[in-house]
């Protein structure tokens, strides 16, 4: 072990760590003979998590930081005067093995630099993962980015190794990108999307056939946005991942509070806090796309074009709509519950499998664990009828439940001057 | 008030389950043999395990209660709670006396505090499977030392004996002095004898580890210190996901 590994690990973890996406799920392997590894799915295993208190399953970490582009939101920009180091493959596999071994993590995150052009870069990843699964017998679990711009044969190798594929949309507007990014376009970002589709479907129609063809990518791809750092409205932001979640391999999109890492820039807002809360309500929003059968247009449109901040999305689409409430919890189905502020998915199907027994009363769904200070406007019960927000109107109800101790809510939005550019 | 009082084995409370029937008088309170007899107590039986006995009433209770049901209850015997032999056996005799399965009927507050507790236990193996740390010992067998809140090692042992087939390592429970050892093969239950002069601090000594062994865990200290975001701090988030009673043993954490 030489000992400029460790200056390496730490150069290249930290270019890395803007990354979101961490999630080791999707997918369910055993171990094969002579093998090491596994993947459990579900939702995957954190093994710590860090100061900021993002889980770290992975070990997320960069090939090279060197890059040939220059977008203005990227720490590894070409223009910046940072350290900068390169990963042999030897090195960066034999050191997941060992943290493998110790059960410090669940498997690769992969991610790297552009150097030279898409394709050399992307080869050197395959090689990586390649390397893992034949000559480790690694059978963790692999998560590769695909470079944007890189062929199509390529993105197929990287499939048959890795278990999950993703790239990053970064900016969800196009004028946006070529701002900040002008050596990108959507097309050199959507077209990697659309290799990892079509290569997962034939890999599904091929099995069909063959139960022993090899599986392509089977956790997925997922991508991740910047919030924050552009004029986009959530309205935007949620509209294309509602439209990305319509393809069947995107598993999950990510969403990453704008943090000024180049404040030089004036293309760029200077925000002193990155848009936490904000970053909070658009996954709230994308689990009701996800979890609760909510359609984009019910969460935001173009009439409530961004998320309320001082209430959850659920709660701010049931205030705009008192005439479906007050729900019977013992009669009402599933889906309407679901659609009950301070029911979880969760609380829902314990209500539906519980109430064939006995109906249900105000005790008892407190007792299941729904949040009562929440859902107690909007439902009935075996009780008499509480308030609900037919009686106190839905800007009452909002008053009680808006948090009265003055929060600092992040003002990141308000202060945006983008004409200054 | 009944009082039963047996061995504490989970043999043992089935055979309670046999004799309650049998008497036709159910218990308030089960208890080890030789505490003493409760104030107000009409009746005390002792009662003897008997294996048929439990083996009867284990085959009626599993044709009566799903996979999913019977593994609740053996799950949450291991968590040694005080008080869960009587919670399963007013769950088990709900269970055989209701025409129909009572899993989902979270309305009764046995089945729901059941389910809380299975989900405790369920939560305390994935934590094992989370926060086990290996540390390479000077043989080449790996060494992973916990102190779980219950008594979940074996619902954990089997997914490291998968992910690890090709190598051999020994999990320990240092909170209940015993641990599964794996040698390629089968998983044999052990005991150390000299626990202290191994481990200190949730660390093996210096002389058993392996001579690379500090070397990763100083790598992984620092890409761990690395990967958080200063700008995003949050304390009480890590805290919750990743609890202190878990740090003593975490090479992150020290």
């Amino acid at each position: 072990m030489k000992a400029d590994v460790f200056d390496k690990l730490k150069i290249l973890a930290e270019a890395a760590k803007y990354d979101v996406s961490c999630s080791s799920g999707g997918t369910v392997r055993s171990n094969q003979k002579g093998g090491v590894g596994n993947t459990v799915g579900g939702i995957g295993v954190c093994h710590s998590f860090a100061a900021d208190g993002r889980c770290i399953s992975l070990l997320k970490i960069m090939l090279t930081n060197f890059c040939i582009y220059d977008c203005a939101y990227c720490i590894n920009r070409r223009s910046n005067d940072r350290p900068r180091a390169t990963f042999a493959v030897s090195e960066l596999v034999d050191l997941t093995m060992e943290f493998y071994r110790r059960n410090y993590i669940e498997g690769l995150f992969l991610s790297s630099g552009v150097v030279r052009n898409p394709d050399y870069t992307m080869e050197r990843l395959v090689k990586v993962a390649k390397d893992l699964r034949t000559v480790h017998r690694f059978n963790g679990y692999i998560h590769l980015k695909s470079i944007p711009g890189a062929s199509s044969e390529l993105i197929r190798e990287a499939g048959l190794y890795a278990d999950r594929l993703s790239v990053n949309i970064e900016i969800p507007n196009e004028q946006s990108l070529q701002r900040l990014a002008p050596e990108k376009t959507f097309k050199s970002i959507f077209q990697p999307m659309q290799f990892i589709r079509q290569h997962a479907i034939e890999s599904s129609e091929e099995r069909k056939h063959f139960r022993s063809a090899p599986r392509f990518a089977p956790a997925g791809q997922s991508t991740q946005m910047i919030v924050g750092a552009t004029p986009e409205s959530d309205n935007d932001i949620l509209k294309l991942s509602s439209a990305l979640y319509t393809q069947r391999t995107m598993r999950r999109v990510y969403y990453s509070g704008y943090i000024s890492v180049n404040t030089y820039d004036k293309r760029l807002p200077a925000l002193k806090q990155p848009p936490l809360v904000r970053e909070n309500r658009l996954y709230q929003a994308d689990w009701l796309m996800r979890f609760y059968h909510f359609k984009v247009n019910e969460i935001v449109d173009d009439a409530y074009p961004n998320l309320d901040l001082e209430i959850d999305p659920k709660l701010a689409w049931a205030l705009r709509h008192p005439e479906i409430f007050p729900v019977d919890i013992n009669t009402a189905d599933y889906e309407m519950i679901l659609r009950i502020p301070g029911i979880g998915v969760k609380s829902a199907t314990l209500i539906c499998s519980s109430r064939r027994f006995s109906r249900l009363s105000f005790y008892e769904l407190k007792k299941i664990g729904v949040v009562m200070k929440k859902a107690q406007y909007f439902i009935v019960c075996r009780e008499l009828p509480a308030h609900t927000i037919n009686e106190l109107k839905p800007s009452g109800v909002r008053s009680l439940l808006v948090p009265t101790v003055k929060r600092k809510i992040d003002d990141g939005q308000l202060e945006l001057d983008f004409d200054a550019t | 008030m009944t009082v039963f009082f047996y061995d504490k084995s989970f043999e043992g409370m089935l055979t309670c389950l046999f004799e309650a029937y049998r008497l036709k008088d159910f218990p308030e309170q089960l208890l080890v043999i030789d505490t003493h007899i409760p104030l107000f107590c009409d009746h005390h039986y002792t009662i003897v395990t008997e294996e048929t006995k439990s083996d009867r009433v284990w085959k009626h209770i599993t044709s009566k209660l799903s996979v999913m049901g019977t593994k609740e209850v053996t799950n949450c015997w291991l968590s040694e709670l005080p008080d869960i032999d009587i919670l399963l056996f007013r769950y088990l005799r709900k269970t055989i006396d209701s025409p129909r399965s009572i899993e989902t009927n979270f309305a009764d507050p046995d089945v729901l505090l059941l389910s809380k507790i299975y989900k405790k236990i369920s939560y305390e193996a994935h934590r094992l499977i989370q926060f086990a740390r290996f540390q390479k010992t000077a043989d080449g067998t790996y060494f992973a030392p916990l102190e779980p809140q219950f008594n979940t090692l074996p619902l954990a042992i089997h997914h490291f004996s998968d992910r690890f087939a090709d190598e051999k390592f020994l999990i320990y429970d240092m909170k209940r002095h015993y641990g599964f050892y794996y040698n390629m093969k089968i998983i044999t239950e052990v005991t150390l004898t000299d626990e202290e002069q191994r481990i200190k601090d949730g660390q093996l000594r210096t002389e058993y580890a392996d001579k690379d062994e500090s070397i990763y865990q100083q790598l992984w200290r620092s890409y761990y210190q690395t990967i958080a975001i200063k700008e995003r701090l949050n304390p009480r988030k890590r805290r919750q996901d990743m609890p202190v009673r878990y740090w003593k043993y975490l090479t992150e954490m020290k």
